[in-house]
């Protein structure tokens, strides 16, 4: 394996306050930045295939409510509405394969939500 | 028919069932760039030093059209030599033969060298280069790997144990390597994972090549999997052997002790390490400063390099090397350090080799992803594995050793047999900055130049604690050393260790934080 040059350009490290000279290793590098996580962004949690979308762009929709279907791994994972209000932005289309972490649907939390919106679909329906 | 007779009988029958998968499977091998399963073990054991059992057994499926199928040795060779010496059992998986598929035949001829290596008490070396489970064979294929696995487990700590890679090693054969001591890689041709590419095209769309997902460099340094890296299988096979020089063959006895050298004239440790804590320098240059002949054997050289670790000589003996490592992340302990270091701990542990500890460590490497990944949990394998070794312990402190880094690198506290200290050691709960910070938070905001304040503050506090004399005065460290007596200290503590006893409570055994 090549050997890299470690006597050239040290990086600076602090910990607890003080300035280190040192280089960083690629795992350290490579590292992904923690992010806030925010509830109205909804990611994929595992790689696969988008079967069937419930709800459409603009959509005032409840909590529980079914929001698409993910495939993956011979599973059809149901990905439910996570709190009342209203669908955003979609970005997957029916059929598209996506990999994890994947933003998938943008929703905005509304306080109230009109009494006539009623849960879509039921968790556990059997297709 | 004569005696004669028979013996060119034998001798007939030796040929043909040496031959493998026949000329075009070995050809077909060739332009992989990779040496025959009887190649590689001539060429890794002394001279004319190989024998081989089981060369004649046969699988005996009949499933499927197996009846009718001829694989030599049913695509494995074991058998006993020796290395510098050394007695070694081998076994080595023949692709040629059936893709070195594993059948019933094929486990129960590597489950007989692994019982033999356990009776006979020599280590055992295993070259994997196989397509995986023969498919034909079932369950019994299954029985078989998972009879090695046990076998592996309870060889582990009795006999040292060394997996060589050379070829693929997918899905659940993957776990005998795992269970070994050591794991050799090749450059292009070792391929390790347990889903391959294809099933993780199929189930995820994730799409990948066999290299980026478990070639040697890989394992080398991202996944730790592996400990020793070679560009070609002759480099591989000079590695292995120069481990063996460095280990015992079992765990009731010693590494043979070589004839003392002095470490080369061109490592001069008084001029390696910096005054300045804050600047690196590469700790190997220190050990090849204090080691027989500067020579330090490296091991796991590309995975988690903020600690070092590997074997080296103290006059003559064995000895194992944990360090940290300034020239990456400063020398933190992280969450692959501390796995690292506390596996190796426990090989010299389990097989009675010294332990030298050099410390030079700002702490414990912060962040999300860290404390995420589980840093206590296997930081504290760092812990158990030091505490629980019995074997000499020698730590050297040579400039930082702050907070639970102090702690966790092979101090007093769990039970380091000596610790000495370079003149320039700091033993703190933290750097001076970040202490001086906390400690005279209020001072330094009420000034009215609060950096000027800052300054002086980090100044006094170095001035009292930033040496090696509080943890002297308390018995922590036994000895301030200058850095030219290093080696002699540590031959001495090495030699007056020799007959060291000491014990655990008796246990079933214990759980330590996997």
């Amino acid at each position: 394996m090549e050997k890299k040059n470690e006597s050239k350009d040290y990086k600076v490290f602090i910990i607890d306050d003080v300035k280190y000279k040192t280089t960083l290793t690629q795992k350290f590098e490579k590292r992904v930045p923690y992010k806030f996580p925010n509830d109205s962004l909804i990611y994929s949690f595992i790689p696969g295939t988008i079967v069937k979308i419930f709800v459409t762009e603009g959509e005032i929709v409840k909590e529980g409510g079914r929001l698409l279907t993910l495939e993956a791994m011979k599973m059809k994972n149901n990905i439910t509405v996570p709190f009342d209000g209203k669908i955003l932005k979609i970005h997957v289309v029916e059929g598209q394969t996506i990999p994890k972490k994947f933003l998938m649907v943008e929703m905005e939390l509304m306080a109230e939500i009109p009494e006539t919106i009623k849960q879509k679909g039921s968790i556990d329906e059997v297709e | 028919m004569s005696l004669k007779r028979k013996t060119l009988e034998l001798l007939r029958r030796r040929e043909q069932a040496q031959q493998g998968g026949g000329e075009k499977a070995i050809e077909k091998q060739q332009k992989m760039g990779k040496m025959t399963a009887r190649e590689r073990i001539l060429a890794l054991l002394d001279k004319e030093s190989f024998h081989e059992y089981d060369l004649f057994v046969e699988h005996d499926s009949r499933e499927f059209d197996m009846a009718d199928k001829v694989f030599h040795g049913d695509g494995v060779i074991i058998g006993t030599g020796t290395i510098f010496g050394a007695p070694i059992c081998i076994f080595a998986q023949d692709f040629t033969v059936a893709g070195g598929s594993l059948g019933f035949m094929h486990a129960r001829k590597i489950t007989k060298i692994m019982d033999h290596a356990l009776k006979l008490r020599v280590p055992l070396i295993g070259i994997n280069d196989s397509g995986g489970a023969r498919i034909q064979e079932g369950v019994n294929s299954l029985a078989g790997y998972g009879e090695i696995f046990y076998r592996n487990t309870l060889n582990s700590g009795v006999i040292p144990q060394i997996s060589v890679i050379l070829g693929p090693c997918a899905g659940g054969a993957v776990y005998s390597p795992a269970l070994t001591d050591f794991v050799f890689v090749v450059d292009g041709i070792s391929k390790m994972f347990i889903t391959g590419p294809e099933v993780i095209k199929t189930v995820l769309g994730e799409e990948i090549s066999m290299e980026d997902l478990g070639g040697a460099r890989v394992h080398s340094e991202i996944t730790g999997n592996a400990h020793f890296f070679a560009n070609s299988e002759m480099e591989c096979f000079e590695q292995i052997k120069k481990l063996v020089t460095f280990i015992p063959w079992n765990n009731s006895r010693k590494a043979l002790a070589f004839k003392p050298k002095e470490p080369k004239s061109i490592y001069n440790i008084e001029k390696i390490v910096p005054g300045d804590p804050k600047l690196p320098y590469d700790v190997r240059n220190v050990i090849r400063a204090i080691v027989d002949d500067s020579d330090f054997f490296e091991i796991q050289e590309h995975w988690a390099q903020n600690v070092v670790i590997g074997f080296a000589r103290i006059n003559g003996d064995t000895t194992g090397f944990v360090c940290n490592q300034p020239i990456y992340l400063a020398g933190v302990l992280d969450v692959d350090s501390s796995d690292k270091a506390a596996r190796f701990i426990r090989f010299c542990d389990s097989f009675n080799i010294p332990i030298v500890t050099l410390v030079d460590l700002p702490g414990y490497l912060p962040g999300v992803d860290q404390e995420h990944a589980g840093v206590i949990r296997h930081g504290a394998k760092l812990l158990y594995a030091y505490s629980e070794a019995t074997v000499p312990k020698v730590t050297l402190i040579i400039r930082k050793a702050y907070g639970g880094g102090y702690i966790a690198m092979g101090s007093r506290h769990l039970r380091a047999d000596f610790v000495f200290a370079w003149p320039g050691a700091e033993i703190a709960v933290m750097g001076p900055e970040g202490a001086a910070n906390i400690i005279f938070r209020k001072e330094i905001m009420e000034a009215e130049d609060s950096d000027k304040m800052r300054k002086q503050k980090v100044k006094e506090y170095k001035e009292k604690f930033a040496n090696p004399y509080v943890a002297a005065a308390k018995g922590y460290i036994d000895s301030v050393i200058e850095p030219k007596e290093t080696r002699k200290l540590l031959v001495h503590a090495i030699e007056v260790s020799k007959e060291k006893s000491s014990s655990i409570p008796k246990k079933k055994h214990g759980i330590p934080p996997f």
